[in-house]
């Protein structure tokens, strides 16, 4: 069965039919060709498909694709604007945050949802709302150096 | 692509013996301009680069010695390539527009290559690293060099690299003294270009790749040999060079294996048995065949769906899984017999101490029995493999450390020609020595051929853990003896199935055996990042701290009782000194302890200390301070080896705390990362990280050895805080 899904992705109207059951991963990637974000473990366990769904981090992965309906989503394509960067994507690249990069993606919209809830985020607090998040190369301290770098300058708007 | 001449300078060179000089192990052979053939393979590059210059190189022979490590009994299956015939291949394309395109290949999983060979490409051009182009990984248009493991990018490939760029320079060097009618050893290239000294003369290396008359003067300018730059003059080599694709990384643009789309591409699922060693009887495909637009085939034990979309593919694998029917799996043993198994098949048995009258006749003595868990990689990208066939020739995009290897692996079990397999490998999400196996792409291939259209395979976490290969558990058996003074007399150490390297003690020990004996592994086992060294680490440096109190002596000052002039003692001391061992140790506190290892391999060498708090219940503990220090020579990259040695001592946190597959009756039981638990930021203790430069000594791979002192710093500092010995990889209290 497949339902007709209208919903906002990075600020474009697009509708495609689907399955409801359908991860909103595979929406994504596979339908609107948007890779960004990433199959990692299909168990809300390592953060790699993090998308914001209504402004919140989501795992897309466990996301059907129903929930997406009439939403908002934002990616990782959608954060630059145009060649500008948004910020916390300038500092994950200043601060070389990543090795293999492939949880980077994730890492960043994580934190960008983060912040967005919290602006001015202890380093407890950073450490909790990216802790769903996996680096398997382990790039840890980079990682919240750049949201702590990110927050520090308060110039987060996804 | 230019084919040598009989007789040239670089039929010499193949005959080099292994082991030469590693700066000379590539010499420039030959350069030609690439109109001057007409193979297919010339038209590969001239639609991949454009009209230019392309610079031949021998592709050395030397990587015969970099074999896959641990890459046997069941264990990684793919072949390291590289180690046939010497070939000469292109190295370096000279574009008309300037840019310098130069081909290895290495690939790029984390580890930091594409940085590390851009920069030694752009010291010896001198050039702006941003002028230089690397294709990593593409078997029809790279040479090979070698599957990129086992610490090798650094002390091969970045020589490899840098003689062909040398060369490059040396021809632009030529072509200006011989348009300036100058000696061209009074010209320098600087930015990329030459400026003469009468008024006006500047060439770039726009100019020579443009020029016929030079590319055909070039065509008979062989210099026989090349220099490369000394460490003193390095300008681009030795800083921080970021990664030159690492915009993309932040963007989400760069697209992994898994994110590689071809037109009219399905996704595929593969059938996978119940448990180890379990037939498949019969299956229905029916179910997935009656659904719109599902493809499945059956072609022995291999069954497969594709279809539109990933999901539906696995609602098309569910359905034909129920009806089918398997043999029961054979008994296995499981991870609870693990170690009890290992020591009973000890190949050859365990070697009897040949010291035994030492033992007999010693002040002191200690025997003592190690255990190193099953662990996985688990890279956050699985496997993953798009293939696609066109006219009988197959394309495949994956994600391996051998890439050659899988070409050769695809060629072999598709039964088609090599040169009609070609691998491109995306820069990929994370190898550790996991990705050494073709088995995605074959199946990627296979069902992609049977379905007629691109097929794109990645393949589930659960896969990932129970069908990926694992770090070889081990069991090490170790005894010694000392003398009345306190110092070891004897030592026989034998580690039974996880590997030999490192298993020599680096300790001035008078009488010493130090053996590998093989076993029967009952799982899947290959490479893994310092698989063997990490283990022999562990039970040395661990005994080693139980030898030192059964000397009554200071951990420290034990292993540097035993310990001659070196590298290793030096680093053994800046970790000591950084983290301010003498202090510490007099410093009592009640559940926390401090504790100290080192390691060797490979031309690298590390120490750490480690500080550890126990739980008033005595049940857990937490790693709250690691201080280490880390020398494998020159440093190429700052940043880089900062993010290398950080990485690794976090992620051996992993093996060393918790990470230990559960096995029975043929199945994995913690294939997931909720049972199976990896670190993450919450783990991460507080870190003082030294890198030390010795630019007096050839640079060596960091990717690996970083690793291996964190696990035996963690548990000698549990026994200095509770008086407990764990002698095991996970170390854990309960």
């Amino acid at each position: 069965m497949e339902i007709r899904i209208d919903f906002t992705v990075n600020g474009q109207r697009q509708t495609v039919r689907s399955d409801p059951d359908r991860p909103l991963l595979d929406l994504l990637r596979e339908d609107l060709k948007l890779t960004g974000a990433k199959y990692g473990c299909g168990e809300r366990e390592c953060g790699a498909c993090s998308v914001l769904l209504e402004g919140k981090r989501v795992f897309s992965c466990r996301t059907p694709a129903s929930k997406a309906v009439g939403k908002t989503v934002v990616t990782i394509e959608g954060l630059a604007s145009g060649q500008a960067l948004h910020p916390m994507q300038e500092a994950f690249l200043e601060e070389g945050a990543f090795q293999c990069g492939y949880c980077t993606a994730g890492m960043i919209i994580t934190a960008v949802g983060l912040l967005r809830e919290n602006p001015k985020p202890t380093d407890a607090q950073i450490v909790e709302g990216m802790n769903g998040n996996l680096c398997r190369c382990c790039s840890y301290p980079k990682i919240h150096e750049a949201v702590r770098r990110c927050a520090g300058q308060g110039r987060v708007t996804p | 692509m230019c084919r040598p001449r009989a007789g040239d300078a670089m039929s010499k060179i193949t005959s080099k013996p292994r082991g030469a000089d590693r700066t000379d192990g590539h010499r420039l052979a030959n350069t030609c301009n690439p109109d001057a053939s007409a193979s297919p393979t010339r038209r590969d590059f001239l639609r991949a680069l454009g009209a230019g210059l392309l610079i031949a190189v021998t592709a050395p022979q030397a990587f015969a010695q970099a074999r896959p490590r641990g890459g046997r009994g069941r264990g990684g299956g793919g072949r390291g390539g590289g180690g046939g015939a010497t070939t000469v291949a292109a190295r370096v394309h000279i574009g008309a527009d300037g840019i310098i395109t130069v081909m290895t290949g290495k690939v790029e999983c984390g580890q930091g290559a594409r940085a590390e060979l851009t920069q030694a490409a752009a010291e010896e051009l001198r050039v702006p690293v941003e002028q230089v182009r690397l294709i990593m990984a593409d078997t029809q248009l790279v040479p090979d060099d070698g599957g990129t493991f086992g610490s090798q990018s650094t002390p091969r490939t970045v020589p490899a690299i840098r003689t062909g760029c040398a060369a490059a320079r040396g021809l632009l060097l030529a072509f200006a003294g011989g348009r300036w009618k100058v000696d061209p050893k009074t010209l320098q290239v600087r930015d990329g270009k030459i400026i003469g000294s009468a008024g006006g003369q500047l060439l770039s290396y726009a100019d020579l790749a443009s020029d016929k008359d030079a590319a055909k003067s070039l065509q008979a300018a062989i210099p026989a040999d090349v220099t490369i730059s000394p460490v003193g003059s390095w300008k681009v080599m030795g800083t921080s060079v970021s990664r030159p694709n690492g915009k993309d990384i932040v963007t989400g643009a760069h697209h992994y294996p898994s994110d590689i789309s071809r037109p009219g591409m399905l996704y595929g699922r593969i059938l996978r048995p119940r448990a180890y060693g379990a037939k498949l009887l019969s299956i229905d495909l029916a179910p997935a065949k009656a659904m719109k637009e599902v493809f499945a085939v059956q072609d022995g034990e291999f069954v497969a769906v594709a279809a539109p979309s990933a999901f539906l593919a696995g609602r098309a694998l569910e359905a034909i899984a129920k009806t089918a029917k398997w043999s029961p799996a054979p008994p296995q043993v499981s991870s609870e017999q693990l170690y009890d198994h290992l020591r009973k098949h000890a190949r050859g048995g365990i070697p009897k101490n040949p010291f035994a009258d030492e033992i007999a006749s010693a002040a002191k003595s200690l025997q003592q029995t190690y255990h190193v868990a099953y662990v996985q990689h688990c890279p956050l990208e699985p496997r993953a493999a798009v293939a696609q066939w066109s006219d009988g020739k197959l394309t495949v995009w994956t994600g391996t450390q051998v890439p050659f290897g899988v070409r050769s692996q695809l060629a072999r079990e598709l039964n088609v020609g090599n040169e009609t397999v070609r691998v491109i490998v995306p820069d990929f999400g994370g190898g550790f020595g996991g990705k050494h196996s073709g088995e995605c792409a074959v199946e990627a291939a296979r069902l992609s051929r049977a379905a007629g259209k691109p097929v794109s395979l990645r393949w589930t976490r659960q896969e990932e853990f129970t069908w990926a290969y694992f770090r070889p558990a081990g069991v090490i058996e170790a005894q010694a003896s000392l003398d009345k003074a306190g110092a070891l007399t004897s030592w026989n150490f034998t580690n039974i199935n996880s590997g030999g390297n490192s298993v020599q003690s680096p300790y001035r020990i008078p009488k010493n055996q130090s053996r590998f004996v093989g076993s029967d592994a009952p799982l899947r086992q290959g490479s893994y990042r310092a698989l063997a060294v990490t283990a022999n680490t562990f039970a040395r440096e661990c005994f080693m701290d139980e030898m030192a109190n059964l000397a009554g002596r200071d951990p420290l000052e034990f292993r540097l009782a035993h310990l001659d002039a070196g590298r290793l003692r030096v680093v053994l001391e800046e970790a000591a000194a950084k983290f301010d061992w003498a202090n510490r140790i007099k410093t009592k506190q009640p559940n926390v302890g401090i504790g100290l290892s080192c390691g060797t391999d490979k031309g690298s060498f590390v120490a750490a200390c480690a500080q550890v708090r126990v739980d008033p219940d005595l049940k857990s503990f937490k790693v709250i301070r690691v201080c280490q220090a880390f020398e494998c020579g020159k440093i190429v990259n700052p940043e880089n080896l900062r993010r290398q040695v950080t990485g690794a001592v976090l992620m051996g946190l992993g093996p060393a705390l918790r990470e230990e597959m559960k096995f029975a009756d043929g199945k994995i039981l913690n294939p997931s990362f909720g049972d199976y638990e990896v670190p993450r930021l919450e783990d991460v203790p507080e870190l003082d990280i030294h890198l030390m430069d010795r630019p007096d000594i050839a640079s060596a791979g960091a990717g690996e050895i970083p690793i291996v002192a964190v696990a035996p710093a963690i548990a000698n500092a549990l026994f200095a805080a509770i008086g407990v010995r764990v002698r095991q990889m996970p170390i854990r209290l309960s």
